[in-house]
């Protein structure tokens, strides 16, 4: 098949959260620095042990990694996987002037204090948990409050599944229940939702089993209906109102409740022999009778360890989290794990699972242990000996330099307003820049919603996407010069050309021109004569619609 | 313009169809007096228009009509010039060039609901949750669009619909959405397009440095997504989208009020004038959404004032239109909704949603037309005995084969999984002779 294009861009729209600050300060840097001195050796050893992994990989393959990033290069990368959004023209000024030596931890310690640290996983989490475009009866701003609790006060991983898996309630009173409600769109048994659930939080593609034993690995269809089985006491309830304006019923709100259900499930076999299925998790079975709450069951089960491994809801988040910095997994796909499909670094994933477990499911130290490692430091270009290293291709990743990562449609938008001030350039409120950020990403829910399960660094890129970035009324904004926008406040500075290419260049590529790019722009600029204006808007224009800013290097 | 070359003409079999089509409907005339009198630019390449009517129409009322039951409803059949195919009074031009046109009226679907159904409808496979299937203009934009070099704008348009996935083929392979009166969404504006290549030009200094900044093969495929989209924005055939614009060398007319009227000032009507258009410069799919078939009730006044008029101006038009150019035998026509309504009228004097037994229509080419193929029952409610009953993938592999697409075809998944083409469906024998 052909594999032309490229961004993949998820979709999501994720409204509600906005607070009308586009963007925190990051709070409490102390306290993330202290923490990180007072690291204990037993952390320590974790780093070791991570970057000895890896580079037994580069041996074992008989390849050097590539160089260091370049600070440019690595507080972009940083500000974008662990804050949702490039850095402002500040942020990486500041960085790059900084002289200490340990300051590329300090920042990994502030962002994860961050208040956008909290927006970005709740966004990717309720992204994953409801999908892009909210299903009907289905509350985004219950789901994303529950997440925004949740990575706020850092509550451990475990908790956090096993609060959605047990969920019942109003869908804004308990927002974990809508996870449950959007898996459940279809009055289908709960064989999404168990689908889901196993993909999601297990790191298990059952799905497949509903109607057969799988080919290629140990799942069988017993075992996709036993999963199944601890969902049957799920029922939604949705309630209905009379709109008096217009006098007819509409959607007022939904819930999660209880129902009995006790006993086997009943499927068929491929042969048409009907078959039962009793609730069972990894060999361990849960008294089928009436009055058992098999979800709290369920989650008691998820939560233990199983042959000295970690439990499956600790593997899989690991492999996600890895995932998500590095563009690839230790698996691909990430959610599909399991002895049919071998990890490319087991005896890592193993150990920072057992790790992860032992810290308690404590979120921020896993993003700490990955983002401080060697490979996620190293430039995304490749060097001269690991050419081999190329997942896109096909190839295992070996992780000896960084792998490009397409925006999602989140970090896109909100990097695009952090480089332009393009909330400010004209007039609306709040709620106008709330709508205006609804319709941005309604065109990426139409145009993007198809490839869900991609990775991110492909890059789907379409034509409609292009002319969006190109011709949108957001990008309009992005270059215009009304008061309060980035080009107005710059251009209201004294400077020379040269030093405003630069900042330009800083803020929608967080770097410096190189010296025969700031000559050429300079020419150009010059071409424009009197009309000077409209070529930094043209420049500007060409700098965020570039692939360097696009994809995450 | 190297398209020219694509486009031969062939006069004297284009004077025959002339012939055939002045004398089947003296009215309608699309050619115009310049035209007839000049060898007109004809499109050799295959096509194929769907007619999708979400909502789920009640065939019943329309293609398979069961005078004298119970469920007949308020409709008598007329005579059409296909001999022996009887369709709805309410679509009497609809009739006259039924010659070309056909009926398969055992179609036998399962999925009644209308999301299920407009996937199965589309992809010919039932909504799965491991895997994501294109839809049928995905497959022939994967199929026969990447292999015209010639077409600068989007293989697959979606005039006033949007809903379709190219799921495994990929997002390149995705529907282009237009409304019909062919507005692009984030299409540059005047003064956008005078700065394009000052931008452009820019925009080429910072790409190319960061594609030979050594990062594989993302940064390239960037720039070449914005050359096609620049392309696009730049294209002559993006003057197929607007019925008042004309190109001589593409064989676009600016359409007079005569067209525009012959097809019917509605939306869909001007939907199908402008998919001409884009057949006539080389798109091979074009989607034409009409809405408004969920009718549970009052159904037979909806159609008869509303539905209908426009659906028969419509098919008329097109048809005869495609004829008269000498397309019609590499156009496919294809008519469907999710599902079909049913037989029995409830007590809003509606049809609910109804898949066990209704009709689809195709037309146009090349295929065996004017004639209906399967049957239902006297009381519509199931397929007749002896009758054999269709899946979709029967109606996509019959418009496969049309198009020139072997039916054999098996494209991969992103999890390797073998995908035959319209779900291993089997052409209609009926149809293709």
């Amino acid at each position: 098949m052909q594999r032309t294009g490229l961004i993949l861009l998820s979709t999501l729209m994720w409204a509600a959260v906005f607070t009308g600050v586009p963007f925190g300060r990051a709070v409490s840097a102390d306290e993330g620095t202290a923490s990180a001195e007072a690291a204990s050796e037993a952390e320590a050893s974790i780093f070791e042990f991570i970057d000895q992994q890896i580079r037994q990989g580069w041996q074992d393959n008989e390849i050097e990694p590539s160089p260091v990033a370049t600070d440019e290069e690595w507080v972009r990368r940083v500000y974008l996987d662990v804050v949702g959004r490039i850095p402002t023209l500040q942020e990486v000024s500041s960085f790059l002037d900084d002289k200490n030596p340990r300051k590329r931890s300090i920042l990994i310690d502030s962002l994860l204090d961050h208040e956008d640290y909290v927006r970005n996983f709740t966004t990717i989490w309720t992204n994953y948990s409801i999908g892009r475009g909210t299903p009907r009866q289905v509350s985004r701003t219950g789901m994303e409050k529950f997440f925004r609790e949740a990575f706020a006060r850092n509550r451990p991983w475990n908790e956090i599944v096993v609060d959605i898996i047990t969920a019942s309630g109003h869908f804004e009173e308990n927002g974990a229940v809508n996870y449950i409600l959007a898996q459940m769109q279809n009055r289908d048994e709960g064989v999404q939702l168990t689908a889901m659930t196993a993909r999601l939080f297990l790191g298990l593609q059952v799905q497949c089993t509903q109607c057969h034993n799988h080919p290629f690995n140990k799942w069988q269809q017993d075992q996709f209906w036993e999963y199944n089985s601890f969902f049957r006491q799920v029922n939604r309830v949705d309630h209905r109102k009379l709109d008096p304006n217009t006098g007819r019923m509409v959607d007022d709100y939904s819930e999660v409740v209880w129902q009995e259900f006790s006993g086997p499930v009943y499927y068929e076999k491929r042969s048409g022999m009907m078959q039962v299925a009793f609730p069972k998790y990894e060999g361990r079975e849960v008294d089928p009778g009436p009055g058992v709450d098999r979800r709290i069951e369920f989650s008691k089960l998820l939560t233990e360890s199983v042959d000295d491994q970690a439990p499956h809801i600790a593997q899989a988040m690991v492999n996600r989290m890895w995932s998500h910095f590095f563009g690839y997994g230790f698996t691909r796909p990430v959610d599909d794990m399991g002895p049919h499909n071998p990890a490319s670094h087991p005896e890592l994933l193993s150990r920072l699972s057992r790790e992860f477990v032992s810290s308690n499911y404590d979120i921020k130290q896993l993003i700490r242990w990955i983002v401080s490692s060697e490979a996620y430091g190293l430039s995304s270009r490749f060097g001269e000996k690991n050419k081999i290293d190329d997942p896109g291709a096909g190839e295992m990743p070996l992780f000896s330099h960084m792998y490009l990562k397409s925006m999602q449609a989140e970090q896109m938008y909100d990097s695009l307003i952090v480089a332009s001030n393009a909330h400010k350039s004209g007039q609306g409120g709040w709620g106008a820049q709330e709508e205006q950020r609804r319709r941005w990403m309604q065109q990426f829910v139409v145009a993007f919603d198809n490839d869900e399960n991609d990775e991110s660094t492909t890059f789907n890129g379409t034509i409609p996407q292009a002319l969006m970035m190109m011709n949108s009324e957001l990008m309009e904004r992005a270059v215009s010069v009304e008061r309060g926008s980035f080009l107005f406040e710059m251009m209201s500075q004294p400077g020379t050309d040269a030093q405003k290419i630069q900042d330009l260049y800083l803020t929608a590529l967080s770097r410096k021109p190189t010296r025969a790019e700031a000559a050429k722009m300079q020419k150009a600029l010059a071409a424009y004569r009197n009309q000077k204006l409209a070529g930094y808007q043209d420049l500007f224009w060409a700098l965020l619609n570039s692939n360097e800013f696009v994809l995450n290097h | 313009m190297s398209l020219w070359k694509n486009y031969g003409m062939n006069r004297r079999h284009f004077m025959q169809h002339m012939a055939t089509a002045a004398a089947t409907i003296p009215a309608m005339n699309f050619l115009s007096h310049l035209q007839a009198n000049a060898d007109v630019v004809k499109s050799k390449q295959k096509a194929c228009i769907l007619m999708w009517m979400g909502g789920g129409p009640p065939t019943i009322d329309i293609w398979d009509l069961k005078p004298g039951s119970k469920n007949g409803g308020e409709f008598r059949p007329i005579d059409t010039a296909a001999s022996g195919v009887q369709i709805s009074e309410h679509m009497p031009e609809t009739a006259k060039v039924f010659t070309d046109l056909s009926l398969v009226r055992s179609m036998s679907t399962r999925e009644a609901d209308h999301n299920r159904g407009r996937y199965y409808m589309q992809t010919s496979y039932v909504p799965n949750p491991t895997v994501v299937h294109p839809t049928f203009g995905s497959v022939v934009s994967y199929e026969i669009g990447r292999n015209r070099k010639a077409l600068e704008i989007p293989a697959f348009v979606s005039i006033d619909g949007g809903a379709g996935q190219a799921g495994f083929l990929g997002m390149t392979h995705a529907p282009f959405s237009v409304d019909n009166t062919g507005r692009i969404q984030n299409a540059p504006t005047e003064e956008g397009k005078k700065r394009l290549d000052a931008r452009l030009t820019m925009l080429d200094e910072i790409e190319s440095g960061f594609i030979q900044s050594g990062r594989g093969e993302l940064p390239k495929a960037h720039m070449d997504v914005y050359l096609n989209a620049k392309n696009l924005m730049t294209s002559r055939q993006m003057a197929a989208f607007d019925v008042n614009k004309s190109d001589v060398s593409l064989g676009l007319e600016t359409e007079s009020q005569a067209t525009k009227d012959a097809y019917g000032t509605n939306g869909f009507g001007q939907g199908l004038l402008m998919a001409r258009r884009l057949v006539q410069v080389g798109v091979p799919f074009v989607e034409v959404n009409m809405g408004g078939w969920d009718l549970h009730a009052d159904v037979f006044n909806t159609l008869k004032n509303q539905r209908l008029p426009q659906l028969d101006r419509g098919i008329a038009a097109i048809t005869a239109d495609l004829k008269q150019r000498g397309m019609l035998d590499n156009t496919v026509l294809v008519w469907m909704g999710e599902f079909g309504r049913t037989p029995r009228i409830n007590q809003d004097v509606g049809r609910d949603h109804w898949a066990a037994s209704w009709s689809v229509m195709l037309g146009g080419g090349g295929l065996k037309n004017g004639q209906a193929v399967g049957a239902t029952d006297k009381d519509g409610i199931q397929i007749a005995e002896g009758s054999k009953a269709y899946l979709p993938g029967d109606i996509w592999a019959t418009v496969a084969m049309a198009m020139g697409i072997p039916v054999n075809t098996v494209h991969t998944s992103k999890r390797g999984r073998p995908m035959k083409l319209a779900n291993g469906g089997t052409p209609i024998q009926e149809l293709i002779g």
